[in-house]
């Protein structure tokens, strides 16, 4: 039996009682530590908290030399993630990979960072579009700078809706973990770049990222989370603090929301007016 | 005020007169007198005393190079002269003419817009003096010729002076069929050489006299006046009523461009970006008022100052506190010191106009190659492409365990200082390779890390470096990312010869106009959907992209590139680097959101695709040849041709010129080692011999497996080869 256990948002009290109990009748416990990771504990604590011992995963172990699958067969292998399992899209594959192996498979949930963000910024999830994530920019071998314009291209169809976008930050094993500001400077580097390419077609992208307001929120599920909303364009006032952060695009704002981000999370009285 | 500060201010007000400055360049073959020739020069300018001149050898001030009698680094010298009762700046640079040091030539005649070509006239013309002339008339570097030891000629081979004109006579027609077959449109252009004008001079640079036609005219100098005093033993007197740096000058000034003239054509060869941009326009001019481009042809370390950037300034003025960027680099660097050279020396001045050659401190990132600007993305310089690839690595170990960090500093050093240097670490063995382009190269560098960087190292017996490549197409090829989210589609398959060789003469890059590249490529034969999908190009190889409309395949494809690259740089069969194959992406898939496609998923599968098509595609391996030129006694002929037979060569050609025989042979780089022993041996110590590139061969198959598996032992590959689904099953 395969069992994928969500830990929740920031430490090892996060994850739920049947998790608990799933972790502690297992065999062997594994956990994936490049998706998402738990940034209020460590992996000592979790042991002594779970009573057993925690192998990380790393990403070739979950995405090339799966291997380990097999002790599923006839063990009981819990396999533990930061948030909700399966929030990552490619777990699925892990899934698909058992029960082609004929090993039984089961989720227990844990806390989500995707209703963390509805509930801490006081937006409506049904006001959500498709979310977006953006990556460290890259450096080629030739010294060119690659800086995706997926996640603005993301944004900008939802805003056409009217609606949020959710923004996940890079976490990398070099880089480290991306910050709401790193994220919004990349968007309107992305932002300017459009408009100074699209010149002659004034107004196009003038600012669209830059007007809007974004929600910073920072160590979710802790006792001191972050939340804080201003325009894109005042990117460098986004200060909140240590890891792990995330980012909300606002779309139209519906004036509870509006009221929810100026009372919870500091946002320009302005924005109540429109 | 000194001698030496009295000349620095001369030159510092000399540079900002275009008209009166020659950017000039010494090339020949081997030992045929350009460092001797310059010493005249420089006694000439008053920098060092006209006895001397002929015998010092000023420019080759590196110890090795005194006790090698050979020059090994091009330096250069800002020197001034007067001529016609007119100041001139003459910046040169004297250049090596061993082949293993070929790649100095290279860069020198980026930063220069004359050469003065010198011929022995006993040798004649060699391998080394067409390869060098063809360099200077790729780059647009015109050439005038100096035919020098013509003192051998009278004294040694003893020939009479109707002999000896006629030999001379044949000597510049042959160099005028040079230049007009490798480059017709100048050869009419005026770019021939001819004695009646003066583009052409004769003398000996040991003896500091020269003669021309001019001069003979002007001094009532005859050949036959000539001849007496060199059979008279007083060529003294000769060097008095002719000294040579007079006739070098006429040469160089009447006949040689200045740097405005000369950037005006030149420019167009050496960069292709927007030519009405400002800084187009401005270099084409040569304008000092205009935004910086500077390109850098050298970098020396300097134990006070740090590495110091030598090059060519095409616009604007480099002044100290200048802040710039270098291509290929995000950063910006401040301009510590700009100054000039004085042989080994090296003067700080103010300010450095354009059209001359400066030396730069405080440029970060800077390499052989840069392009340095004031204005942000300029369109660097066209890369300096080498005409001789590495052919020969040695692996090299600190021999105290301790100082392994500082070589590894130290080879980085020396790599940036000679870029015909490769430096790889052997990613399974820890060990260092460096791969150069012949025995002697490997074997200065070797000195030049105990002796001047002070680190003692072991190095082992030097082995050939192969190159990989294939000899079929194999089609769509499927290479996934590790989450499998991502899918690559190749074909692979031999690149055309005929492009081959547009990249190997620097005729085509990705530097250079789309339009224009297409065009070069149609023209060569390549298809009009390919020509117009080059998505990069590495070495002498091609990856295109031929996929239409695939969302986020623009902002991937770098990623895809980098996996391009590894493979381009060790190839799968053996990790040596691969040639001449082209790569055709049909299809891809790709993850919708950033994070899923990033460089870990992408670069391992577009790698891999290429790995397996290229097993697929019988991946072999070529060797390096060498071309061997010999002059032996006739009647030790025979031992000459047989160690070039017993080592896989064939002789080409065979020629007698009085009682000597001329071999010319080719022969595999791999059985050449120890060559310079055995034919001293074969032939008494009476063989003469140099080598060129010779570019490079397949294999025999016969000998493939065990060359595959020696490579592969050596860098602690598995022992068995590697089949396409090692690469593609996960
Ligand atoms: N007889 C005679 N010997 C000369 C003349 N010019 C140079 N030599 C000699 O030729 C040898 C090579 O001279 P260099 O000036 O070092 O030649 P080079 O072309 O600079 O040599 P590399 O830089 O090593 O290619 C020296 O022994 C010189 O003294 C000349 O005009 N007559
Ligand atoms: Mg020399």
């Amino acid at each position: 039996m395969l069992i994928f256990v969500g830990l929740g948002l920031f430490d090892e009290k996060d994850v739920t009682l049947k998790g608990l109990e799933a972790i502690k009748n297992a065999d062997i416990v594994y956990l994936e530590a490049y998706t998402s990771r738990l940034t209020g504990t460590d992996i000592k604590v979790m042991e002594k908290l779970y009573e057993r011992k925690i192998n990380v995963l790393f990403r070739e172990d979950v995405e090339i030399n799966t291997d380990w699958l097999s002790d599923a067969l006839d063990k009981n292998v819990v396999f533990m993630t930061g948030g909700d399992t399966m929030t990552s899209t490619t777990h699925i594959d892990l899934r698909l990979r058992a029960a082609e192996m004929g090993i039984e498979t089961k989720l227990i949930h844990g806390p989500s960072i995707i209703s963390a963000v509805y509930g801490l910024s006081g937006l409506q999830n049904y006001k959500f579009g498709k979310s977006a994530s953006i990556p460290f920019p890259y450096t080629s071998s030739r010294g060119v700078r690659v800086v995706t314009e997926t996640p603005y291209d993301t944004i900008l169809l939802n805003k056409k809706s009217g609606l949020h976008t959710l923004v996940f930050l890079d976490i990398d094993p070099e880089k480290g973990y991306m910050t709401a500001k790193d994220g919004l400077k990349l968007l309107m580097e992305v932002e300017n770049k459009k408009s100074a390419e699209n010149a002659e077609d004034a107004g196009t992208f003038e600012n669209i990222v830059g007007n809007s307001i974004a929600i910073g929120i920072a160590r979710a599920g802790s006792e001191k989370p972050c939340v804080y909303a201003d325009f894109a364009r005042n990117f460098e006032n986004f200060e909140l603090g240590g890891p792990l952060q995330i980012l909300v695009i606002a779309g139209e704002l519906h004036l509870e929301e509006a009221k929810a981000l100026v009372t919870f999370a500091n946002a320009p009285v302005e924005i109540l007016d429109e | 005020m000194g001698k030496r500060k009295q000349m620095v201010e001369r030159v510092t007000e000399l540079m900002k007169t275009p008209d009166m400055i020659r950017n000039i360049g010494i090339v020949a073959h081997i030992d045929h007198g350009k460092t001797t020739l310059s010493d005249n020069l420089l006694a000439g300018a008053g920098m060092i005393s006209a006895e001397l001149a002929g015998e010092q050898r000023f420019m080759d001030s590196d110890e090795q190079e005194q006790a090698r009698g050979i020059t090994i680094d091009a330096s250069n010298v800002s020197m001034v002269h007067t001529f016609e009762g007119e100041e001139y700046l003459i910046n040169l640079i004297d250049t090596p003419g061993h082949v293993d040091f070929g790649g100095d030539v290279t860069r020198a005649m980026r930063a220069v817009d004359g050469a003065v070509v010198v011929v022995d006239a006993v040798e004649g013309t060699m391998p080394q003096t067409e390869t060098v002339l063809r360099q200077a008339l790729r780059e647009q570097v015109h050439p005038v010729l100096f035919i020098n030891k013509v003192d051998r000629l009278i004294n040694e081979l003893q020939v009479d002076e109707k002999e000896m004109q006629i030999r001379l006579g044949k000597l510049i027609d042959h160099v005028n069929k040079l230049i007009r077959n490798m480059n017709p449109e100048r050869y009419k252009g005026g770019w021939k050489i001819d004695a009646a004008d003066g583009s052409v001079s004769f003398g000996s640079a040991k003896y500091n006299w020269a003669i021309s036609v001019p001069m003979m005219k002007k001094t009532g100098v005859s050949f036959k006046d000539v001849y007496e005093y060199c059979t008279n033993d007083d060529m003294k007197t000769l060097a008095k009523k002719c000294p040579l740096h007079e006739v070098l000058n006429d040469m160089i000034i009447k006949h040689l461009p200045n740097p405005i003239t000369a950037q005006e054509t030149r420019v167009k060869t050496i960069w292709h970006g927007d030519k009405e941009s400002v800084v187009g326009k401005s270099m084409n001019k040569a304008d000092p008022k205009g935004p910086l481009a500077f390109m850098v042809t050298g970098i020396s370390t300097d134990p006070h100052a740090g590495e110091v950037a030598t090059g060519r300034l095409f616009s604007g003025t480099l002044l100290r506190g200048m802040e710039v960027y270098t291509s290929g680099s995000v950063k910006k660097s401040r301009i510590q010191q700009v100054g000039i050279f004085m042989g080994p020396e090296r003067l700080d001045v103010d300010g450095i106009p354009a059209g001359n050659i400066a030396a730069v401190t405080g440029l970060r990132d800077a390499i052989v190659g840069s392009t340095i600007s004031t204005v942000e993305n300029m369109v660097p310089f066209e890369s300096i492409r080498h005409v001789s690839e590495p052919v020969i690595t040695v692996s090299v170990e600190a021999k105290h365990t301790k100082d392994l960090p500082k070589l590894v500093e130290v080879l980085r050093k020396v790599a940036k200082e000679d870029p015909t240097l490769q430096i790889t670490l052997d990613e399974e063995t820890g060990e260092h390779l460096m791969a150069g382009m012949g025995e002697l190269h490997l074997e200065v560098i070797a000195h030049r890390i105990e002796k001047d960087k002070g680190v003692e190292i072991i190095t082992n017996p030097p082995i050939v470096v192969y190159r990989e490549t294939i000899k079929r197409l194999v089609q769509n090829v499927e290479g996934k990312s590790p989450n499998r989210h991502n899918r690559f589609y190749i074909d692979v398959m031999p690149l055309e010869p005929e492009v081959v060789n547009l990249i190997k003469e620097g005729e085509i890059s990705m530097r250079m106009e789309e339009l224009e590249r297409r065009q070069k490529l149609i023209d060569a034969g390549m298809d009009k959907e390919e020509a117009r999908s080059i998505a990069g190009i590495y070495g002498t190889n091609m990856y295109l992209d031929m996929t239409k409309g695939i969302q986020y395949l623009n902002e991937t494809m770098e990623l895809v590139l980098d996996g391009f690259e590894e493979v381009m740089k060790a190839g799968p069969l053996a990790r040596e680097p691969v040639s001449n194959v082209k790569v055709i992406l049909r299809d891809a898939k790709l993850h919708e959101d950033a994070i899923h496609r990033g460089p870990a998923q992408i670069i391992p599968a577009s790698r891999q695709a290429i790995q397996a098509a290229m097993l697929m595609a019988e991946d072999t391996l070529l060797e390096p040849y060498q071309k061997v030129f010999i002059q032996v006694p006739q009647n030790l002929m025979g031992g000459a041709t047989k160690e070039i037979q017993g080592r896989r060569g064939i002789v080409l050609d065979m020629k007698t010129e009085g009682d000597l025989s001329i071999i010319e042979s080719r022969a595999p780089v791999s059985e050449l080692f120890g060559f310079a022993g055995d034919i001293r041996s074969a032939t008494e110590g009476r063989a003469m011999w140099s080598t060129e590139f010779g570019g490079f061969e397949f294999v025999p198959a016969s000998l493939l497996g065990d060359v595959v598996a020696g490579i592969r032992e050596r860098k602690g590959l598995k022992k068995e080869l590697p089949k396409a689904s090692d690469f593609l099953d996960m």
